[in-house]
């Protein structure tokens, strides 16, 4: 193994994930989190989401900011692609989720990284969505991810931060075993 | 049992040991050498759980000439072979009567409760009182199920590796069989060459070829060190204890059974079961990852120890590679109720069983409290679970250093404790 004369820095501080770690195994109950997104329809299929508050650590939190998101269709469509289309949201999520795992695995790890881009393919047979064939399913028929990583390690090591990346990731999760989806409604 | 006939007194004695198996004949070997009174109590007879909880094919993983204990190894003619079932009883039957254990056999302990500055032991057979007590009871008392299993619909039969035999017992017709440890493998293979269809749910496991540049692989990982590495010494304790057995297998031709092999035979293999809805089993879309891991995993195991083996000047055949873990596109649902499947076999571990313990010892997970194998109560320790004190500590050959220590402990702890007076006389 190389012998590492510096340490790693990513940006990322591994020693207040670690604690949290131990904090939270020893107080479940703050780790218990809620995500929320709002969203407001535009116009055909544009809509606007917020990502403003959360619920963590037993309490209430806040961005330092709101964020807002266009979501809408491509105008093959016959849309008006006023944002990206919400299976590239998908995507997007999964492209953050695996990308901040692979710095976190490598700063544990002491792995200085240089650059990390991944490419994200999700491949999706309109059939589905559009009804003509109900055998064809409205989500995505697989997703590949390609990452190019240039870090101070051997190819195998640094495999091997992609691969506990995908160990870790909720999105990863998320998108490769089920979930229960409950949605209600309201008449305003 | 009346309350009466469970408090009839049985006897008095410094240690109870519970579980005539070969963690608890190994401490008991300790305890004589010490000088220390001790019984050991045994439900049924000894190595009771080899003889009625284990499947008809099953061979240990580690090779003969690693059966060792206390004062006692395998003296066959086959040091490199590995022991049957049957085998490993003659083992331990064997090793009782050379060391003549004060076993007592047919003795089912109810429960264990604390009194005065000891224990009673209630079993069905009077009442022991004793000052130490050591579990050595097993890490496979019971299997355990993932939630999914709730789901399973009811014309699809549900079978558990610890009540499993061999294939006959199984209807004709597909089988899954959930877990990719040592037990689903070996259990996958054996099925589908009994003519079943065999669907062989993966998520994480660790590969492993049985022998590596010529040697067996345990070999080298006792050799190199790895299988005496302490539980103070890896980073996550918890992760290292839940780690499931190797994909090994023990067979005359010493071959190497993983995923490649099994998906050569006719086995299909599936993503991590992650759930049954509506009847249809769902696999985790995670198995390619899975795969990865428990390559990349293995190289790094081969990559030490050629490491070690050229820093020790070993003799040994030249380095080997193994190939990837290839699958294809896995199915990510099943229909259980189609007809496809008529067995569910489940492998997907065992927990040990301390109900019996009414002590307060366990944590919030209902997992028994203990540092290395001293429990957290004055005088109780407990044995052979998976990396107790070393990686080694669930095989028949951990069981020698961990008895040692512990039994030092024990005396140490039973020495303090002897009232003055006693330890007056006995100088």
């Amino acid at each position: 193994m190389d012998t590492q004369v510096t340490a790693a820095d990513n940006g990322v501080n591994v020693a207040a994930l670690l604690g949290a770690r131990e904090a939270l195994g020893e107080a479940p109950e703050a780790a218990r989190f809620k995500w929320r997104a709002t969203s407001e329809w535009q116009n055909g299929t544009h809509s606007v989401s917020t990502v403003d508050g959360f619920f963590g650590l037993g309490e209430e939190q806040k961005h330092r900011t709101t964020f807002r998101y266009d979501s809408d269709h491509p105008e093959v469509f016959a849309s008006e692609d006023k944002g990206a289309t919400p299976v590239e949201f998908v995507l997007v999520g999964l492209a953050g989720c695996l990308t901040a795992g692979v710095a976190a695995v490598a700063q544990n790890r002491n792995i200085q990284l240089h650059s990390v881009r991944a490419t994200l393919e999700a491949g999706m047979d309109l059939q589905g969505i559009l009804g003509i064939d109900s055998n064809v399913r409205n989500g995505f028929d697989g997703v590949t991810v390609h990452f190019e990583i240039d870090a101070d390690a051997s190819k195998d090591d640094i495999a091997a931060l992609v691969a506990q990346s995908q160990k870790r990731s909720a999105v990863f999760d998320i998108m490769t075993n089920p979930t229960d989806v409950t949605v209600t409604v309201d008449k305003r | 049992m009346s309350a009466r006939e469970s408090r009839r007194p049985a006897g008095t004695v410094d240690v109870v040991v519970v579980g005539a198996g070969h963690s608890g004949l190994a401490m008991s070997f300790e305890l004589a050498r010490r000088g220390i009174g001790h019984v050991v109590l045994e439900r049924g007879e000894v190595a009771n759980s080899w003889r009625s909880e284990r499947w008809d094919s099953l061979c240990l993983l580690t090779p003969n000439w690693m059966s060792r204990l206390p004062g006692f190894c395998y003296a066959g003619d086959d040091p490199d072979g590995y022991m049957t079932v049957k085998d490993v009883v003659a083992f331990v039957s064997t090793y009782a009567r050379r060391t003549a254990a004060p076993v007592l056999c047919g003795y089912t302990v109810r429960r264990v409760e604390a009194c005065g500055d000891g224990y009673r032991v209630v079993t069905d057979r009077g009442d022991w009182h004793c000052r130490a007590l050591v579990a050595a009871t097993g890490a496979c008392n019971q299997a355990l199920l993932p939630a999914a299993a709730d789901g399973v619909p009811s014309q699809v039969r549900q079978l558990t590796a610890r009540e499993y035999r061999n294939p006959e017992q199984l209807d004709a017709g597909g089988v899954l069989v959930v877990g990719a440890s040592a037990t689903g493998l070996q259990l996958a293979e054996e099925i589908y060459a009994s003519g079943r269809p065999v669907t062989l749910a993966v998520g994480e496991h660790v590969r492993m070829p049985r022998t590596y540049r010529g040697r067996d692989i345990q070999w080298w990982m006792l050799a190199a060190g790895l299988l005496d590495q302490r539980i103070e010494e890896v980073d996550d304790p918890a992760r290292a204890r839940g780690v499931p057995s190797p994909q090994l297998i023990g067979t005359r031709e010493r071959r190497t059974l993983d995923l490649n092999a099994l998906m050569k035979q006719g086995v299909e293999v599936v993503g991590r079961l992650a759930g049954v809805r509506d009847g249809k089993a769902q696999f985790s879309g995670s198995l390619a990852n899975a795969c990865a891991l428990a390559d990349l995993k293995m190289k790094r195991l081969l990559a030490a120890i050629d490491r070690w083996a050229d820093a020790k000047g070993i003799v040994a055949g030249p380095a080997e590679g193994f190939a990837p873990t290839v699958i294809g596109k896995p199915r990510l649902g099943l229909t259980l109720s189609s007809g496809e499947v008529r067995t569910i076999l489940w492998a997907t571990g065992f927990r040990p069983d301390f109900s019996w313990l009414a002590l307060p010892v366990f944590d919030r997970k209902g997992r028994l409290r203990h540092s290395a194998g001293v429990v957290d109560a004055p005088g109780l320790y407990v044995l052979g679970l998976p990396f107790l004190r070393r990686r080694k500590s669930s095989f028949i050959h951990g069981a020698g250093d961990d008895v040692r220590e512990l039994g030092a402990h024990l005396a140490a702890w039973l020495h303090r404790t002897t009232p003055a007076r006693v330890s007056g006389i006995a100088v």
